[in-house]
């Protein structure tokens, strides 16, 4: 459990790491080392199938994402450095405070909740809960990818009007 | 069948609203349209987190897993689109500044 909670720390260190620095770089990196300690802790509560995928997509294909735009945008010299910083310190600086008031706070909460919990039917395996029970969702799964990569397809289209 | 939660729930939750606080400020707080996605990245990290705890407590973690697969395929096309729309801002543009938007038509 120590352990465990070491990881935990250390992902919403990183998620706050991701919304404070100023360079987008490094909130690029922050970001993917929150998903790969998101992908540890699902792996100690025995969702080894997801945290595969949030470690190879979340950490690694969206790092690739965002590291692609950060190089097609960026432009900035870097001489601003220093007053774009302060100008994020000004909007920023109450997150810590807050992160750490409401974890001490939902600490201290000892509210006796019961809950139902569904009767266990035996899911068994999430590969025969991906291929019987939720088969639709891999329909929308693929209906949603085609539709991102038309979308993409849009976005990136040559413009060939005159200007007109 | 009624139960109630154990302890190491508690410390799952909090964490996950952590990130849920930590992702909507960073959506509110910044004029970057990039930190806007990546502020919703950490929602949607949030989110993953609590339908694994959720599937975790109540012993259906197959089905809590195929939801947070689908979660995730969403996630990776809402940022791949969104990342287009901010390259071709970009282009039109020349800037990420979110108050740019006000010029947009429609």
């Amino acid at each position: 459990m120590i352990v465990i909670t070491i990881v935990l720390v250390v992902m919403v260190l990183a998620a706050l790491w991701a919304s404070l620095t100023t360079l987008l770089l490094r909130a690029t990196i922050a970001l993917a080392l929150t998903s790969a300690m998101l992908a540890v802790v699902m792996y100690s509560l025995g969702a080894t199938f997801a945290a595969v995928l949030e470690l190879s997509v979340c950490a690694g294909l969206i790092s690739v994402v965002f590291v692609s735009v950060i190089s097609l945008t960026q432009r900035r010299p870097f001489k601003d450095y220093v007053t774009r910083r302060l100008s994020r310190m000004r909007r920023f600086w109450p997150l810590p405070l807050v992160l750490v008031a409401i974890g001490v706070a939902l600490s201290f909460v000892h509210t006796p909740v019961h809950i139902v919990l569904p009767l266990p039917n035996g899911d068994g395996d999430v590969r025969t809960v991906m291929w019987t029970l939720r088969q639709m969702d891999l329909f929308g799964q693929i209906l949603i990818l085609l539709a991102g990569v038309f979308g993409v397809l849009v976005f990136f289209k040559k413009d060939t009007s005159d200007g007109k | 069948m009624v139960s109630d939660i154990p302890q190491s729930f508690w410390l799952y939750v909090i964490f996950a609203v952590l990130l849920l606080v930590d992702g909507l400020w960073c959506m509110l707080a910044t004029q970057n349209l990039l930190r806007i996605i990546i502020g919703l990245e950490i929602l949607m990290k949030s989110v993953t987190f609590f339908l694994i705890v959720a599937g975790y407590l109540s012993g259906r973690m197959a089905l809590a897993q195929a939801m947070v697969i689908t979660v995730i395929v969403i996630e990776v096309v809402v940022v791949v689109a969104a990342a287009g729309i901010v390259l071709g801002f970009h282009r039109k543009h020349d800037t990420l500044n979110i108050r740019s938007t006000r010029t947009l038509k429609g």
